[in-house]
């Protein structure tokens, strides 16, 4: 057993970096939430990583907090997204920019 | 064998989280979605958080993605307007994309990187897998997290009166939601 919190750390964090990229690149409003969650993912793979190499707790309640928000979030989300199309009638985001004229 | 398992599981994780970005139909890239979400959950059973892995699995995986097929089902754009990311944007995004990563890896392979509490480098065969016991969520949740557990009642109430007052319907191109 070579594996370390290393490992799971550079995991995390490339997950992390994989999320961010997609919702800087991406333009379909569902594809970006999509990113979203794989960002809160990571965050909870380096969570739990440091509770098992700790020993401790905390980080794996944190995770079950985290799991709870990342449902409600993405339940209105996408209520959000909804109404949207049905106003704009459209989801992709450059022309979403009626705050932008 | 754990190192294997671990490979084989981080590249799951990764190649489909890159797949999710790079797939063009939103319909794939829920289906990459679920993929990832299920190697998630398997390196959460490497470091023994078996509750959390069967929670990943049950509301990412169940609740979360179906959502997700159900909206890009319901919306049906069929990319009428297809919209390419410009060019600016896309050099911005890997340029953000190689800085974060150089951060983050500065961060991991860095020697003195010291984890609070965490004197010596441990191995997972020194520490007590406290987050294999599903008694001990109930434990805590119950004594040291009383008052988080509590407002995460509250949230999702919130969040549930909230999607029924944004979906609710509403009049053609009127700003107001129709009575009712």
């Amino acid at each position: 057993m070579n594996i370390g919190i290393m490992d799971f750390l550079a995991t995390s964090a490339l997950l992390f970096a994989i999320g961010f990229f997609g919702i800087l690149v991406r333009r379909n409003t569902l594809v970006v939430y999509m990113c979203l969650e794989l960002m809160l993912n990571a965050v909870t793979i380096a969570l739990v990583a440091f509770s098992r190499y700790n020993g401790t707790m905390d980080g794996n309640v944190f995770v079950f907090f985290i799991i709870t928000v990342a449902a409600a979030e993405v339940a209105v989300g996408l209520a959000i997204i909804v109404a949207l199309f049905r106003r704009r009638h459209t989801i992709q985001l450059p022309q979403l920019n009626l705050l932008k004229h | 064998m754990v190192d294997f398992l671990f490979y084989i599981f981080a590249t799951l994780t990764l190649g489909s989280a890159a797949m999710v970005v790079l797939s063009r139909n939103p319909v794939n890239a829920a289906m990459f979605l679920i993929v990832s979400m299920v190697g998630v959950a398997s390196l959460f059973v490497l470091l023994s958080a078996f509750f959390l892995a069967v929670l990943q699995v049950l509301v990412y995986a169940g609740a979360v993605v179906v959502l997700f097929l159900f909206v890009v089902m319901l919306l049906d754009e069929e990319d009428k307007r297809r919209v390419s990311p410009g060019k600016l944007n896309s050099v911005a995004s890997v340029v953000a994309l190689v800085l974060l990563l150089l951060g983050a890896f500065s961060i991991v392979i860095s020697p003195d990187l010291v984890v609070p509490g965490m004197a010596e480098p441990r191995t997972l065969g020194t520490t007590e897998a406290v987050g294999a016991n599903p008694s001990e969520y109930g434990y805590h949740l119950f004594t040291t997290y009383m008052l988080p557990f509590q407002v995460a009642g509250f949230l999702l109430l919130v969040a549930m009166i909230g999607v029924i007052l944004v979906s609710r319907k509403y009049r053609d191109d009127s700003e107001v939601p129709a009575r009712s």
